[in-house]
């Protein structure tokens, strides 16, 4: 059983790749279509801007694998940041960019209501879980996670969101439709909550 | 809600745990720092910076493996600083398992560096540093080279300056303070973080958790860190944590 963190140039891999490690859960750093296709799960991770992510996929020849593995196969994927909003249809951020839409929505720039919310919205914020299974489930109450973005993820439908986060005005924290899973924080820099999600969503992959 | 974020630093020099006296780094509190920053990852903190004040980069290798060492079990953000000088620089302590790259002298020597590589690596990897001293009239001017060289900049103004280039976040040192126990310069953090709106990082002077909490009540800056006060005592960094809750702050515990 392997998960495959995806490496297509952008943020900090290693950091999920050591989380995994730690777990002693098989994983490899890959951007090779073969090894996506032979894995049981993937984790689309990466930080920074929707465009490059995606222009980096489309010209490492990783689009139409992905889309195969995920959408024809039912591939357990957990999008981490960047990576869950790539799920979406689209972003506005710098000229419009078209996702997988694998969960409908749009990538947007977060508008706090008020100046003392900063953007990127960056540290340890709670969240509050609207569904349990599979990522959430027995969690202590309003857990904390580490969180570093400036957009986030507009869902078309609100009961694909599976936790929300407030930074003057509420977004989602996570987004799940089937073997879709997406995460705005970064589990792999949130300490024992976010390994426990982490080994959670290799549960899952497992039962699959 | 946001919470304040509470970051433990470790000033390395050599690959070894220095203890920092306004910049000046003479007694050895470790020699392996995987040790303190298990400690400190297991105590909760919330971030972890990583600072190489070596004077040259004669052994920046024992540095970089630090670094990579460090990552594999440090699982909240990892900042690293120092010698930073070029876009091969961020990408090597990344690829090692970095979050984040503090930036102090190249973005003064270089005035395209920080808009260069925070398009580059993103904002939110792009931490600007600003050491300062306050001079004879109490104005605080920024220094570089690890508090060798005096810009004559202004401290409000170089920050305004860096957000403007695209800095993710600040992280403010004051030089003056650094080591002496007497908590922070709360009138220039509170002034840094009026000025701007990315998050200010206060560092230098913190003793007691009654320092934290003063600047977080005090000043509007979103992170407090210290250095010394952690390495000295057992499990410091939950004790200040309580002590920090306890007094209503709004504090992952």
């Amino acid at each position: 059983m392997t998960i495959a963190i995806i490496d297509y140039g952008l943020g900090n891999v290693k950091s999920v790749a050591n989380a995994l490690a730690a777990l002693d859960i098989d994983s490899v750093l890959t951007s090779d279509q073969q090894k996506l296709a032979d894995v049981e799960g993937l984790i689309l991770p990466g930080v920074g801007a929707f465009g490059d992510g995606m222009d980096n996929i489309r010209d490492m020849g990783l689009y139409e694998v992905i889309l195969r593995e995920v959408k024809d196969k039912c591939k357990p994927i957990l999008g981490i940041c960047l990576g869950m909003q790539l799920l979406a249809d689209g972003s506005d951020e710098f000229g419009a960019h078209e996702g997988f839409g694998f969960i409908p929505g749009w990538a947007k720039r977060l508008t706090p209501s008020a100046r003392s919310f900063k953007v990127p919205h960056i540290g340890w914020n709670d969240i509050e879980v609207t569904i349990q299974e599979p990522l959430f489930n027995s969690i202590e109450e309003t857990p904390d996670y580490y969180f570093v973005h400036s957009y986030y993820f507009e869902a078309k439908n609100e009961s694909d969101v599976s936790a929300w986060c407030d930074h003057g005005g509420r977004f989602a924290a996570a987004v799940q439709i089937d073997n879709v899973f997406g995460v705005q924080f970064h589990p792999e820099k949130s300490q024992k909550a976010g390994i426990s999600l982490l080994k959670k969503f290799y549960g899952f992959v497992k039962s699959c | 809600m946001l919470k304040n974020r509470v970051i433990a630093v470790i000033i390395l020099r050599y690959g070894e745990v220095v203890q920092s006296v306004q910049f000046k780094h003479t007694n050895v509190i470790h020699t392996d720092p995987a040790y303190a920053v298990n400690c400190f990852s297991k105590w909760n903190a919330d971030e972890i910076v990583l600072l190489d004040v070596s004077r040259d980069r004669e052994r920046r290798e024992i540095f970089l493996q630090s670094v990579e060492k460090l990552s594999k079990t440090c699982f909240v953000p990892l900042a690293v600083g120092g010698w930073i000088k070029t876009t091969d620089d961020i990408k090597e302590v990344l690829s090692l398992g970095a979050d984040k790259v503090i930036i102090n002298s190249e973005a003064v020597r270089q005035p395209d560096f920080i808009e260069k590589v925070a398009k580059r690596f993103g904002s939110q990897c792009i931490v600007a540093g600003i050491d300062y001293r306050r001079n004879s009239a109490k104005e605080p001017t920024v220094f570089i080279d690890r508090g060798r060289e005096n810009t004559g900049i202004n401290v409000k103004s170089w920050a305004k300056e860096v957000e403007k280039r695209g800095a993710g976040e600040i992280f403010l040192s004051s030089i003056d303070n650094d080591g002496m126990r007497c908590g922070f310069d709360i009138e220039l953090m509170k002034d840094v973080s009026d000025e701007v709106s990315i998050p200010v990082i206060a560092f230098g002077g913190a003793l007691t958790a009654n320092h934290l909490a003063q600047c977080l009540e005090e000043t509007g800056v979103d992170a407090v860190s210290a250095a010394n006060m952690f390495h000295y005592s057992e499990n410091s960094m939950r004790k200040m944590k309580r002590t920090l809750k306890q007094k209503g702050l709004n504090i992952r515990f």
